[in-house]
């Protein structure tokens, strides 16, 4: 497996063993069935650049673990459980007989037909207010945006109906819904099309927010939501779905959850903390590729949940590092970022900080349209760079 | 024996409270005497009568133009909308005296809408409605010593005090809902829950003439009609929505045409027999898999909007009174059932002792009992979770949140 690196990639080892360095040991989050991870170095344009990271003393792969696309993920997730629970309907736009927008519900109109797999008219306040009372009425449904810029329209119904319902009637209606789909930027669809909704959701008590990064997350965060009787948004990335992840033989399984409000060590490291959701922890994790061959050690923090934010991961991490930087794709203000901030300002890991902390974010700008520009309204590798090498001031 | 009554009635009249405190029984009792000296022979058992005939909105038949009523039908009806009457003329008083708080949007006029509807569907069929909506509560099943108590705020609440007037929940009763029109898509997926379900139930999704003319609410109309969702949309059409009379927010103020391709009927909504069989009439149509259909209830608040609004600057006193006068819904019933022998004035005055009594004793509940614990404030944020920590106005505060 090894060996079958191709002229694009570049073989890295990295976290548990340095080329030319001593060797350290490995990250725990390695599960235990997996030996390569592969993680996207930039999706899209160049070329795609796989790391592969071996885990010592292992030759060659588990047979158990496979390949799995984000997409895949979230197909797979979606079939088991539309066929564990009856109660359990999708619906959306383009959802049904066009296999999903961005073909994430392939095959499941086919195979579960009109009354579980149901194509709306374009009316998203009106679908999502029908799921929301659907789910008051016992049904467990998964309500799709075809991207959350439109769920804008809908967000009276997610917030007011849905999130609020449960503390309004002091327990007596529980809203199990989820609501998924692509979030934050794509790749050249401009500004009404781009925008990150991590921050407005994460501040409403009452929701759940989620957000995966790897197949990984996709899938078991899926099914964790669906089994939830709690509103769950769950904020997918449209450049994530074709990105290949391994994964392992348990994660495999009709029962894998990932649970809500846990964040992921993807990477263990000494000298800085880089917390991140979605599509920015494989940034980080290139960035901490790249720093390694300077001796720099960051820990890479997925934090998978955004409410309930898992803080104690975070600051456990801080205490050991001392530095924090914070990297995502919404923009600056009143953002993901802008919250560890304020929390670990208020709790133990302040003492332990040895430089503020700092934030990467999108511009504080719309999304252009051209290239050059929209690559620079958001954080890349480059940046997180810069920032660890600021912040450790080397 | 008149004479016996009238002294018993006036003895009770004068100090109900006192004479609570001191012979609980004494309304019973005073009514027992007189029960004992009435001809059951007297009253009739049932008795029908012509009801306005309902304009129909893409229909070749609509409900019936005769209503039976029986005696106990006519007893029920009548009790249940003088306990909503008072209960609102109550809520007025205590909103008055600072001891409700916020909004407070009564019901009072209205009341044949809420028990027609009620009385035409089954306990299991499925009711949401906007804010205006103790009266809903009520026919939903909660003790109406609860919903004073959630008005006032108090732990004994049907909502322990976390709702308020606008958030009040029931078995099959979704509020009580502050957002104008949000409810009607919720209602539209309760009805395909009941669909998927296949259990035969329907959900009855209220809105007024001001929601009327929200957009999420032909987006409902369109995907209930698609799928055919057994949803009764009822808009309650008091003539204002706020301050803003149906003439100057709509250019179609026939609510029952809106939904275009759904059927519609235009109903008296200040006759109880008349909403009731036009529900029936809606229900069945509903049940039979017909897809939902679509029921405008004329009707009248005398209250304004809400407490804040006197009502008078929009309208004049000239019309309030006028309908008080002639289209007062428990006067028609009454005069209904009196007029043909269901009931005597006497029998509904006792009904109205009693129910005063009931008001009473839950305004007393209302306004004695605590305020709910700090403890609930982190409550009921997430179901079937292990407790966790809430956070308070500082990061000093915490509280425990369990579902």
């Amino acid at each position: 497996m090894a060996a079958a690196a191709g002229a694009l990639r570049r073989l890295v080892r990295c976290g548990p063993q340095q080329v030319g360095s001593g060797r350290l040991p490995p990250p725990a989050s390695r599960s235990p069935g997996s030996v390569l991870t592969l993680v996207p170095v930039s999706p899209q344009g160049l070329g795609r650049r796989l790391r592969l990271q071996l885990r010592s003393g292992i030759h060659g792969s588990a047979p158990a673990a496979v390949q799995v696309t984000v997409r895949d993920a979230l197909n797979q997730a979606l079939d088991e459980e539309l066929e564990r629970d009856e109660r359990v309907f999708l619906l959306g736009e383009e959802v049904a007989q066009y296999d999903g927008a961005y073909k994430i519900s392939r095959g499941l109109w086919k195979k579960y037909g009109d009354k579980r797999i149901i194509d709306t008219p374009i009316s998203e306040m009106g679908f999502t207010g029908i799921a929301v009372g659907a789910a008051m009425a016992g049904l467990r449904p998964i309500c799709e945006f075809m991207t959350f810029n439109f769920s804008m329209q809908a967000i009276d119904q997610v917030i007011n109906s849905a999130g609020k319902t449960l503390y309004m009637s002091a327990g007596m209606v529980p809203v199990p819904v989820v609501f998924r789909g692509p979030n934050g930027a794509s790749a050249g669809v401009g500004a009404q099309h781009s925008q990150c909704f991590a921050a407005w959701y994460g501040h409403c008590p009452g929701l759940k927010v989620v957000s995966p990064w790897s197949s990984e997350d996709a899938k078991g965060l899926l099914k964790a939501s669906v089994r939830d009787d709690n509103p769950v948004v769950m904020l997918e990335n449209e450049l994530m779905y074709g990105v290949p992840f391994e994964m392992a033989e348990e994660a495999q399984s009709k029962d894998f959850l990932v649970p809500i409000g846990k964040a992921k060590i993807e990477r263990q490291g000494t000298h800085v903390t880089l917390v991140s959701h979605s599509r920015s922890v494989g940034h980080c994790l290139e960035a901490a590729a790249v720093l390694v061959k300077e001796g720099v050690e960051c820990e890479v923090i997925n934090l998978r949940t955004i409410r309930p934010m898992d803080v104690e991961s975070i600051e456990a991490s801080v205490v050991k590092t001392n530095h924090l930087i914070t990297v995502e794709g919404g923009w600056p203000q009143f953002g993901v970022g802008a919250e560890i901030c304020a929390r670990i300002m208020e709790g133990p890991a302040f003492n332990y900080l040895d430089a503020p902390a700092v934030r990467l974010t999108g511009a504080d700008v719309p999304m252009p349209y051209a290239k050059i520009l929209e690559e620079n309204c958001l954080p890349q590798v480059k940046d997180i760079i810069f920032a660890v090498k600021k912040v450790l001031n080397i | 024996m008149r004479k016996m009554l009238l002294a018993a009635l006036s003895r009770v009249l004068q100090g109900p409270a006192a004479a609570a405190a001191a012979r609980p029984g004494a309304v019973s009792e005073v009514s027992r005497v007189v029960v004992a000296s009435r001809n059951y022979a007297d009253f009739a058992s049932e008795a029908t009568f012509d009801i306005k005939k309902c304009d129909l909105h893409r229909l070749e038949e609509g409900p019936p133009v005769t209503a039976v009523l029986t005696r106990e039908e006519g007893l029920h009806y009548y009790r249940t909308m003088q306990t909503i009457r008072r209960m609102e003329l109550k809520s007025d008083q205590l909103y008055k005296q600072k001891i409700i708080r916020g909004f407070c949007h009564l019901y009072d006029g209205q009341e044949a809408c809420c028990v027609g509807l009620e009385a035409a569907i089954n306990p299991t069929d499925h009711v949401i409605t906007a804010y205006r909506a103790h009266g809903y509560a009520y026919t939903r099943g909660t003790a109406v010593r609860e919903i004073l108590a959630e008005l006032t705020g108090r732990k004994g609440g049907c909502a322990k005090g976390k709702g308020g007037s606008m958030h009040m929940y029931a078995h099959h009763f979704y509020g009580g809902n502050g957002i104008v029109g949000a409810q009607v898509p919720l209602g539209a997926g309760i009805a395909l829950a009941c669909k998927y379900f296949g259990k035969d139930e329907i959900c009855l999704t209220l809105y007024g003439d001001g929601a009327a003319n929200q957009g999420q609410i032909f987006e409902t109309y369109n995907m209930a009609a698609l799928w055919k969702l057994p949803c009764i949309f009822i808009c309650e059409n008091n003539r204002y929505g706020m301050g803003t009379s149906v003439e100057r927010a709509a250019a179609s103020t026939d609510y029952y045409k809106r939904g275009d391709y759904i059927p519609g009927i235009r109903v008296d909504g200040m006759d109880i027999l008349c909403v009731r069989e036009a529900t029936k009439f809606a229900a069945e149509h509903c049940r039979s898999g017909k897809g939902p259909m679509l029921m405008e209830l004329q009707t009248y608040r005398y209250h304004g909007h809400s407490m804040s609004d006197p009502g008078i600057s929009y309208r004049t006193r000239e019309e309030i009174q006028e309908v008080r006068s002639k289209s007062d819904p428990i006067t028609l019933l009454k005069d209904r059932m009196v007029n043909n022998s269901l009931s005597s004035v006497e029998e509904l005055k006792e009904i109205d002792v009693e129910v005063r009594k009931e008001i009473e004793e839950a305004a007393q509940f209302a306004t004695t009992d605590p305020e709910p614990p700090l403890e609930e404030l982190g409550n009921h944020i997430y179901k079937n979770e292990p407790p966790f920590e809430v956070r308070g106005p500082s990061q000093w505060i915490k509280y425990k949140s369990v579902g």
